[in-house]
């Protein structure tokens, strides 16, 4: 008889409390966009707030709200703004791909270190350590600042410097906000020629700390027969827009430091 | 009167903390105290729920399971009290103050699986509380337990920055924090008689 009654009481409860619920889901309905939940769906959903929202759910909140543009989740890239752009009803362009490069060879052995860094493992810390432990005050410090921070696992520290790899950067720009040495910089993807130095010391100076660095000889731009680059603050830059990739500059430069992307590979494999 | 509430209060927050001395809700006191903001609301949320929890887990057993004599029933039945009772919040909450539901966001539903307010329905009733004293209880002890989360979170904070051997890293440091911490709290006891 018992065992009927606890049951029992458990039946009425469950079915109490269940229409409770119902009542309470049907009088407490609350209109959602169904697309807010596909958009979310579209994007990278690294919760990286490379678009300036607090998070990939609030994005979608505000694409659909029509308060954020359909392109504006760089993981995403180009199919998911035409994905959203579906949802949305309006057609998005991208734009060029872009990818963020490491602009700095100073590995061990190439760049001068003045002391042996054996503190906690962060750039951040390193570099507010008398100035960090290379002697090039643009180095890449490389102890992975910008490693913890991608959530996309496309960076990797090799002879004390990082290394992007392309194919998984999504451009969201949380390494170039990290860097303390800002030698990270979001770049269009088919700019394969840059040069890779950031030292705007004197010519003897920057030759001193580091065997790579840029000084800003101004003969890559005598070379150039396209006018795409421009030399100040004592290094050498390429302007995406005018280069057209042909490379003279790279073959004339004394410091190695202008490089082909592509071409490295290229030999290696030959 | 004052002062019983006071001694009371201070039983549940500091000497009975639900976390440190009855080893209760450890879960989402270790899964949701790397920020203190987001321990805040945590801590908010369950301070809600086990409030009312406490009153409608007492009314329950008073009023249906004692007279019906099947006391036995009580955890299954207060499961189904607290999980009915969270999904009903939820929905109010969403309707009725949208800033509230997102500041307490994804904390409220699993606040369902939080073993501390199944502990402080079960508490009141061995303890044999009043209703007053029952729902007194859920919220202190909820708020120590909101105590024992900010004050691990800004310690969780701390060790972000700090140099940690490798393989004390994350969850190991963690533990060990967190028994430091149960240690520290064990003097308390003997503040109330």
């Amino acid at each position: 008889m018992t065992i009927l009654i606890a049951g029992a009481l458990l039946a009425v409860l469950g079915l109490v409390f269940g229409g409770v619920l119902t009542f309470a889901n049907k009088k407490f309905h609350v209109e959602i966009d169904e697309r807010v939940a596909q958009v979310r769906e579209c994007l990278g959903g690294a919760n990286c707030g490379a678009c300036g929202y607090a998070g990939c759910d609030a994005f979608a909140a505000a694409v659909v709200a029509g308060d954020a543009p359909v392109n504006g989740c760089t993981p995403a890239g180009q199919k998911g703004a035409d994905a959203i752009g579906k949802i949305m009803g309006k057609s998005a362009n991208a734009g060029e791909r872009m990818v963020a490069r490491v602009l700095c060879q100073g590995e061990s052995g190439i760049a001068k270190e003045r002391y042996q860094y054996d503190g906690y493992q962060s750039c951040a810390t390193a570099a507010g350590l008398a100035g960090g432990p290379k002697d090039c005050r643009f180095a890449c410090l490389g102890l992975g600042d910008c490693m913890d921070k991608c959530a996309f696992d496309a960076i990797r520290m090799e002879n004390g410097i990082a290394h992007i790899d392309a194919e998984k950067c999504t451009a969201c720009g949380m390494c170039v906000k990290t860097c303390p040495r800002s030698v990270i910089r979001l770049l269009p993807l088919s700019q394969s020629v840059m040069v890779r130095c950031r030292n705007s010391d004197t010519a003897r100076t920057a030759r001193a700390v580091c065997m790579d660095a840029c000084i800003g000889c101004g003969r890559c731009k005598k070379e150039c027969q396209y006018d795409a680059i421009v030399v100040e603050n004592g290094y050498a830059r390429i302007l995406p827009d005018k280069c057209t990739r042909c490379g003279a500059c790279a073959a004339v430069c004394p410091c190695k430091c202008i490089t082909i992307e592509g071409a490295k590979t290229a030999e290696a494999a030959s | 009167m004052t002062m019983n509430v006071l001694l009371f209060m201070v039983s549940c927050i500091l000497t009975h903390n639900f976390i440190f001395s009855r080893f209760l809700g450890c879960c989402p006191f270790l899964g949701v105290s790397s920020k203190v903001e987001t321990s805040v609301s945590m801590g908010l949320a369950v301070t809600f729920v086990m409030t009312i929890a406490s009153l409608f887990c007492w009314l329950i057993y008073h009023l249906l399971l004692v007279p019906l004599d099947i006391t036995y029933m009580s955890t299954i039945s207060f499961i189904l009290v607290i999980a009915a009772l969270v999904q009903f919040v939820e929905m109010f909450l969403k309707k009725s103050s949208p800033t509230l539901y997102s500041a307490l966001g994804i904390y409220l539903p699993l606040i369902t699986t939080n073993c501390a307010v199944l502990g402080v329905a079960t508490l009141n009733m061995n303890e044999g509380y009043g209703l007053l004293q029952a729902v007194l209880n859920g919220t202190f002890s909820a708020l120590g337990f909101l105590l024992a989360i900010v004050l691990m979170a800004g310690v969780r904070e701390r060790l972000e920055t700090s140099h940690i051997p490798a393989c004390m890293k994350g969850f190991p440091i963690t533990l060990v924090s967190a028994g430091l911490m149960a240690v520290a709290f064990m003097g308390f006891q003997g503040l109330v008689p």
